[in-house]
């Protein structure tokens, strides 16, 4: 039996998906979700194989739904109309349902969706799709976080700055600090380049939380942010910074 | 006359110097016709100016001959006048000349008043249009999300409820209508405008009904005001999107009507998360889009206010009544 998850707020858009999998016996639903809260949790539950997923959902968007998520099962995305998401689809020739769609369109992303089910090849387009474009324009406004079984929504204006920690993020506010899965790079071409700069290589602040910036050994620059964290600078990062506040 | 008065004053007689003023008027009149009928075709700029204080030289001293030609006629056997009108060559010149600059100046002046005119209405014209396409852009801009997502709603109910899908087909159908109307005016009653957004909270609510409830009060006194048409619908747009999205709970969105005689006030207000929702704000297109048909309207800013309440949203909107036909 494959496992399925339907994610979508409106009941009505769940209960279509539904029917058109009654034609497919070997394929149960195993729960569905109002929204991404649940979906994280339910994709933890059940480790399904397979997820129908929209986009625009409360509190938390669809991609965001499986940032939070450690493994990803395979995806078909269902949207009514989303530009950018669309863009993102089309770059990473990832199957999407536009709604509303029809039972044949519905067959022929299950009938894909099996060819590339025993590859790796779907779950990659899935990370890459993640980790290469902001798809959504409240994702540069906002970053969402897993601690433990609690899910937090970081305003980026209340980022600090962001420090490279192995495979991941660790994400600086005046509230503590939080882990995510991302890179460098994602943060860097996402954010506003105005507002965030790399000044390292493991390192990107928030301009406007810079207090000063100290020189050591006549070599070494440190930025000194609002809590009194100290952030190297990089040789290129330094000039960086100083073209930012226009020194 | 004041010519003749000036020669017989100078000893020349009367009729000697009716004529010599005759001639000197004339051709100065006709040097103005002609400029001014030049000018129709062909005025300079300031980059030929000098070109025209040529011309104007030119036509002083052609003129100032011409004259002197004449005045052999006119004073044949007048020796005094000849004489005279000899010595007053210069001045004549000159007189001409200040004549000839100051009728071309005038020329100039009237023409360039004239296409000034035109240009301001020219452009008043254009900005007239511009202005009602933006109106009617603004008034019919509607969520492509909302159309493709209520048909979505329609094909899920097609297989299970077909009775109810095809009222949702009619609900939808009625509300596109409403919204695609033809410019009748801007402005439509209150009752009407509650009406057409009854029709849109109807659709609404088969897609979000577990979650979505709205309540709406309208004062009796409230329902003949006027309102300008589809204002209303895209602030509830907002407000369902803004509750909807900012939290996973039921939400009810508030609808409040009050007037007085010179306005009526609407208030729609909407449960939102503050710790969540702040970088959101900035793209409160709908806000914006009202704000600026308001301002086209009524050529006020102050028409539309926010207040966040703790936990609640809420736009006000103040329609002025004085004026029943508001700058089209």
């Amino acid at each position: 039996m494959i496992k399925a998850l339907l994610i979508d707020d409106e009941p009505l858009a769940r209960s279509i998906v539904r029917e058109y999998l009654q034609n497919y016996p070997d394929i149960e639903i195993v729960q569905e979700c109002n929204d991404g809260f649940e979906g994280v949790k339910a994709i933890q539950q059940h480790q399904p194989e397979l997820i129908f997923l929209d986009i625009q959902m409360p509190k938390i968007n669809g991609f965001e739904m499986l940032e939070l998520v450690e493994e990803h099962p395979s995806v078909i995305f269902t949207t009514a109309f989303d530009e950018y998401a669309l863009k993102a689809f089309e770059t990473h020739a990832i199957d999407y349902l536009l709604k509303p769609f029809s039972k044949d369109r519905f067959d022929k992303a299950i009938q894909k969706w099996r060819e590339q089910y025993s590859s790796e090849n779907a779950k990659k387009k899935t990370d890459a799709l993640l980790e290469n474009t902001s798809q959504q324009p409240e994702q540069s406004q906002r970053v969402v976080v897993k601690t433990g079984s609690k899910i937090r929504i970081i305003p980026v204006h209340d980022i600090l700055y962001f420090e490279a920690d192995d495979d991941y993020i660790r994400i600086h506010t005046a509230d503590g600090s939080f882990l995510k899965k991302k890179t460098m790079q994602y943060f860097e071409q996402t954010l506003n380049s105005l507002q965030f700069v790399r000044v390292h290589r493991s390192y990107i602040i928030q301009v406007a939380y810079l207090t000063r910036i100290d020189q050591e050994n006549g070599e070494h620059h440190t930025a000194i942010l609002k809590n009194g964290a100290k952030v190297p600078l990089s040789r290129t990062g330094y000039p960086k910074l100083k073209e930012v506040l226009g020194m | 006359m004041i010519d003749t008065y000036i020669l017989h004053y100078m000893g020349i007689d009367y009729l000697t110097s009716f004529y010599d003023s005759i001639v000197v008027n004339l051709l100065l009149a006709g040097i103005g016709a002609g400029m001014f009928n030049s000018m129709r075709f062909y005025r300079p700029d300031n980059e030929n100016y000098f070109y025209l204080r040529l011309w104007i030289l030119l036509l002083s001293i052609g003129v100032t001959a011409l004259q002197q030609y004449l005045f052999t006629f006119i004073g044949k056997g007048n020796t005094a006048y000849l004489e005279l009108a000899h010595k007053a060559i210069p001045i004549r010149f000159c007189f001409n000349f200040l004549m000839i600059s100051f009728v071309s100046l005038l020329n100039w002046l009237w023409y360039y008043f004239k296409s000034l005119e035109e240009e301001t209405k020219r452009q008043s014209d254009a900005e007239k249009l511009a202005k009602e396409a933006e109106l009617t852009m603004l008034r019919q801009q509607l969520q492509p999300h909302f159309l493709f997502n209520s048909l979505n709603s329609i094909s899920a109910l097609a297989g299970s409820r077909p009775e109810e899908a095809r009222h949702m087909i009619q609900q939808l159908s009625d509300f596109l209508r409403g919204t695609l109307r033809k410019d009748e005016g801007q402005l439509v009653s209150l009752e009407e405008e509650i009406a057409h957004l009854q029709l849109y909270l109807e659709i609404e609510k088969v897609r979000f009904g577990h979650r979505l409830n709205t309540e709406i009060k309208t004062g009796d006194d409230c329902r003949k005001k006027m309102i300008p048409h589809l204002l209303l619908q895209p602030l509830v747009e907002n407000a369902i999107k803004f509750g909807l999205y900012d939290t996973t709970e039921a939400i009810t969105i508030h609808i409040e009507t009050t007037c007085t005689e010179q306005e009526l006030h609407v208030s729609i207000t909407n449960p939102f998360d503050p710790a969540t929702s702040a970088p959101r704000q900035g793209t409160g297109f709908g806000l914006n889009s009202i704000q600026r048909r308001l301002y086209l309207l009524y050529a006020r800013q102050d028409l539309v206010q926010t207040k966040i309440n703790d936990r609640t949203f809420t736009t006000f909107v103040n329609i002025p009544q004085h004026d029943k036909s508001p700058a089209h």
